[in-house]
């Protein structure tokens, strides 16, 4: 699918240079304004309908039994969908839309197939972006660099691929609430990369410092983030 | 030219969901979409969590244990909270409102919440509530004074929660089946105290 007309190209030129904002998704919705009450269900079921029960049921057959994907490469499946697509869908829709394009780029089935047995068409996400991996990480580290009570910052990255940065943390100033345990990079396990595992932390940040002049009096936000998200601040 | 599918409606999203479950054929086990929605329907339910907190209204020694390790407390009373996960149990306290939101996606304590409400899953609680902690639990019904902070906690990595709420007054005869009576899935998320 190369194309070699400059305007084509551009968007890998970019991304070299960090500028392409690939995966600033609208799966990233803390803090995005214009979303109106929440609507409560009394008695809420578990599943409304026989289908998300199954659907929920294929991803730990996706997962587990298949062993196609990996978690972290189910979320951005489904975070790469198509923004109008994502905000229309119900919560299952996304499951199954994330799980059926999965099994079509790793070639478990095609989507020929699921179109012509669903008789219409089977929107799916869009392709990923290719991730190296000395682009996403910065300090790999299993054993802790900070301790509870330390500052730190989020880098500020505008990621091609997946992240579990919140965009309302990146460039931000916290400080360490507790230290997790290490778990795998999501940026590079949610491409199928070897992923070492790093010290997770739970970071507090002020409301003041995510939300300027929006910000409520008395609260704050913790955020949970890798090692190769966070570098030391003043 | 446009893509001449792009013209078409999409299935109905059932239609697609049997679809990818024919496509896949044999490759489905014979009763594992069964099982699973079995065994999701008796291990994932907030009831676990209530009486997780009951417990530990209780129980002092448990309470501290939960807080040092709420997997392994959890797992005292058979309950396991989180899968690869692990859960971190998140304490109120006369002058400190947590409350729980995935902004990403829907990242939940299976094990001791259950498999979330369609509310927590909404774009609307996901965006709002770290921006305007405050006003949106005053809309769903919790209005916290001044003097009490309230902290938002982020479901963004491989840490799950679940908030212990203040045991409420009155109680002091209780005993914990009774108590866990009393403990709702939004006091376990936050947006009720």
């Amino acid at each position: 699918m190369e194309r070699s007309s400059p305007t084509a190209a551009l968007p890998r030129i970019l991304a070299r240079f960090g500028y392409f904002e690939g995966m600033d998704g609208i799966h990233d919705l803390g803090g995005m304004s214009g979303f109106g009450p929440v609507e409560v269900e009394p008695d809420e079921p578990t599943f409304h309908r026989r289908w998300e029960a199954r659907a929920f049921a294929l991803n730990a057959l996706g997962i587990r039994v298949l062993a196609a994907y990996n978690v972290h490469e189910y979320r951005h499946a489904v975070e790469r969908m198509a923004p109008a697509h994502y905000l229309a869908a119900s919560y299952y829709e996304r499951w199954l839309t994330g799980i059926a394009t999965l099994l079509v780029e790793k070639g478990v089935v095609s989507l020929a197939e699921l179109e012509a047995r669903a008789g219409g068409r089977f929107p799916l996400s869009q392709p990923a972006a290719e991730v190296k991996p000395d682009g996403v990480v910065i300090v790999t580290a299993a054993e802790p660099r900070f301790a509870v009570g330390d500052r730190v910052a989020v880098r500020d990255f505008r990621p091609a691929g997946h992240t579990r940065a919140p965009r309302y943390a990146r460039g931000k100033r916290g400080v360490v609430a507790g230290v997790g345990r290490a778990f795998e990079l999501p940026d590079l396990a949610g491409h199928a990369l070897p992923a070492p595992a790093e010290t997770t932390y739970r970071v507090e940040f002020p409301a003041r410092e995510l939300w300027a002049d929006a910000a409520e009096a008395g609260a704050s936000v913790v955020v949970d983030l890798w090692s190769s998200y966070l570098e030391p601040a003043p | 030219m446009k893509d001449p599918r792009e013209t078409l409606e999409p299935a109905p999203v059932e239609a697609r969901e049997r679809a990818l479950e024919q496509a896949l054929g044999a490759r489905v086990p014979a009763d594992f979409v069964e099982r699973r929605i079995e065994q999701a329907a008796e291990n994932f339910d907030y009831r676990n969590g209530a009486r997780v907190v009951a417990r530990a209204w209780s129980d002092p020694a448990f309470r501290a244990r939960l807080l040092a390790d709420g997997g392994r407390a959890s797992a005292e009373l058979g309950f396991r909270a989180a899968d690869r996960e692990y859960l971190v149990v998140l304490e109120n306290t006369d002058s400190l409102h947590n409350v729980i939101v995935c902004t990403q996606c829907s990242c939940t304590a299976w094990g001791v919440i259950g498999l979330p409400p369609d509310w927590y899953k909404s774009p609307e609680y996901r965006a709002r509530l770290v921006r305007e902690p405050r006003a949106l639990l005053r809309e769903m019904g919790l209005a916290l004074p001044e003097r009490v902070a309230v902290r938002v906690w982020d479901t963004s990595g491989e840490t799950r929660y679940m908030v212990l709420p203040l045991r409420p007054p009155g109680t002091e005869g209780l005993g914990e089946a009774k108590l866990a009576e009393l403990v709702t899935r939004e006091m376990l998320i936050g947006v009720a105290r």
